[in-house]
């Protein structure tokens, strides 16, 4: 089908507590802004701190009528690399997709853990790049903009602008919180490793 | 003009109820049902809306509310699951009895036993037969469509009316929705002017008295043709609807209907992944086709039984296990139906999705495998069956 072929679906893995879900949410806000239809949702089941939880986006340029889990993703996220080790995040991850991780190791060391996936292995220091700008480990928002850069899901530069306005009407009266965001947003767009 | 936004389908019915605006809402939070009272109850706190909410203790007293409330005159609305829908059973018929139009979002979550807090009918299922009219949801536009229709359904019909969702699949999903303003969605729902309620000075009233035997059947036959004269109802709501949202409602959606050989039956947001698997079998030239129920009480039997006349074999899909032992809720209504024509397709029942047991495209193919293999064998085989459960080892 056209219309299934045009859908991007992602897959994130992260920890109850680490903000996979908010950046999953957050990416489908953003991919609405832009214009698309979306889906952003995520998989519940007992909830609490440092469990392995997973989230959902389906974007697309026609209405999303399937309701299922996404089992072949197109891009995968993780958001805390210690899940490498019990999840199996490569489950059915297309081979022209990617895997984008949070990690400070180099792609070719991360990619021994991924049960041989063939696909791109993206890596991105989240957790350093928010604790650089905004003191704290929040590693979510740099790695929904890594997620937007390797996707291209949206136009990145778009992603940026809408992101600006977006904070700018929630942190009104903390401007600090913003220029670190927008900054952790940068840098990590900027700071992709992949092997070559 | 229609308004372009993006929210889960619980924010969906707490915007509803804002532009609505109703009396009083009777409210415990239960997941996946919480957020509708938690949205609610800011859009109290921040004056956006006039409603007397009522925090209590216990679902129980949550539905008491409202049928006092509802009794006295007033809009009264609430929302729940699961366990909290079965904690108000005993009210639901006094609700409903009294002929008290009482709006309920129910946000589907299976019933405790093992406990669990995701998907499947099995809680409004197990209320199908309190009286309450019951229309189900494929997704946050449809639920919020619903509910925006439910008020003029259920007061002029003087029943109460659930508008079912499922939770987390579409409660906690946030999706692309058209949302209609404020003004236009007051107009289409308009004022609640009650004939008689309680509150009337000139008009004592009793509610919920004793029903001694002498009277007992006679109220039970009103509200039966009630129930009966309802579909009427929905169908000229849905018809009004349309001209303020362009968004066309029925009994039921037919998809790809009109030349199928086989087709499913289904509840809910499943039926969206089951579109998807009929427009790949229709690529591949096998005629198949789906029926999508949003109108469950009352239900539209005839229409059921038109839809599905040129259908050669049905698989009609169940999110509650009935323990009826012959097939689930769904399924006996459907086969119920299509025992008045002539030339019956070949009916099974699949129970499915219980506890939140994902529905995929595949699932879809694999059944509809199994009707192509009775339309080739022409044998119906086993008719109750289940699907997407791990078997034991021998």
């Amino acid at each position: 089908m056209e219309q299934n072929n045009k859908t991007v679906e992602i897959r994130w893995h992260g920890r109850g507590g680490q903000g996979a879900k908010t950046a999953c949410l957050l990416l489908a806000d953003v991919a609405f802004n832009s214009g698309k239809y979306v889906q952003g949702f995520p998989e519940y089941g007992p909830e609490r701190m440092g469990a392995p939880i997973t989230a959902y986006n389906r974007i697309s340029d026609t209405p999303n009528r399937v309701h299922s889990n996404i089992y072949e993703p197109d891009f995968v996220v993780v958001v805390d690399e210690t899940l490498l080790h019990t999840v199996d995040v490569t489950s059915g991850l297309k081979e022209g997709g990617a895997i984008i991780i949070n990690s400070t190791r180099n792609p070719k060391e991360v990619r021994k853990q991924l049960g041989g996936y063939k696909g791109r292995v993206c890596v991105v220091d989240a957790g350093g790049i928010s604790v650089r700008t905004l003191g704290k480990e929040f590693p979510n928002t740099p790695m929904l903009a890594a997620t937007v850069k390797v996707s291209q899901v949206i136009d990145p530069e778009k992603f940026l602008a809408d992101m600006e306005e977006s904070l700018g009407h929630k942190f009104a009266s903390k401007p600090q919180v913003i220029a670190g965001n927008m900054e952790a947003l940068r840098f990590a767009m900027d700071e992709i490793r992949e092997e070559q | 003009m229609a308004i372009r936004e993006r929210m889960s389908g619980n924010e969906a019915v707490a915007y509803a109820m804002k532009q609505i605006n109703p009396d009083v809402m009777g409210a415990f939070p239960i997941t996946p049902s919480t957020e509708i009272p938690q949205y609610f109850s800011k859009y109290i706190a921040d004056g956006k809306v006039d409603t007397e909410f009522v925090a209590v203790e216990s679902e129980h007293s949550a539905m008491s509310v409202c049928i006092g409330a509802a009794a006295a005159g007033a809009r009264a609305v609430t929302a729940t699951s699961s366990a909290g829908l079965a904690l108000m059973w005993e009210l639901l018929s006094v609700a409903a009895s009294s002929r008290l139009p009482i709006t309920m979002a129910v946000v589907n979550r299976a019933l405790t036993g093992p406990i669990n807090i995701n998907n499947d009918h099995s809680d409004s299922m197990g209320c199908r037969d309190t009286g309450w009219i019951q229309i189900y949801a494929e997704n946050n536009q449809e639920v919020y469509d619903n509910y925006i229709q439910a008020m003029p359904i259920s007061e002029y019909c003087r029943l109460p009316i659930m508008i079912c969702q499922d939770g987390f699949i579409t409660s906690h999903a946030v999706e692309n929705i058209t949302l209609l303003e404020d003004e236009v969605v007051k107009d289409f729902v308009g004022e609640y002017e009650p004939a008689h309620y309680l509150l009337k000075k000139d008009e004592p009233l009793a509610v919920g008295p004793y029903g001694v035997s002498p009277y007992y059947m006679e109220i039970k036959k009103a509200q039966a043709e009630a129930m009966k004269s309802a579909g009427e109802r929905i169908l000229s709501v849905a018809e009004a609807f349309e001209k303020i949202s362009g968004r066309k409602y029925g009994f039921f959606e037919e998809y790809r209907l009109e030349d199928a050989e086989m087709a499913v039956v289904v509840i809910g947001s499943s039926a969206g992944t089951g579109k998807d698997a009929v427009d790949q079998l229709r690529a591949a030239g096998i005629k198949a086709g789906l029926l999508k129920i949003r109108v469950f009480r009352p239900f539209p039997m005839k229409e059921v039984a038109a839809a599905l006349s040129g259908v050669k074999a049905v698989a009609v899909m169940d999110k509650a296990e009935g323990f009826s032992a012959c097939g689930g809720p769904l399924f006996a209504e459907v086969r119920s139906a299509l025992y008045d024509l002539e030339d019956r397709p070949k009916c099974i029942n699949y129970v499915y999705g219980l506890g939140g047991r994902d529905v995929t495209v595949g699932t879809y193919e694999t059944i509809f495998g199994e009707l192509a293999e009775i339309l080739r064998t022409g044998e119906t085989g086993e008719v109750y069956r289940h699907i997407g459960q791990r078997e034991g080892e021998e």
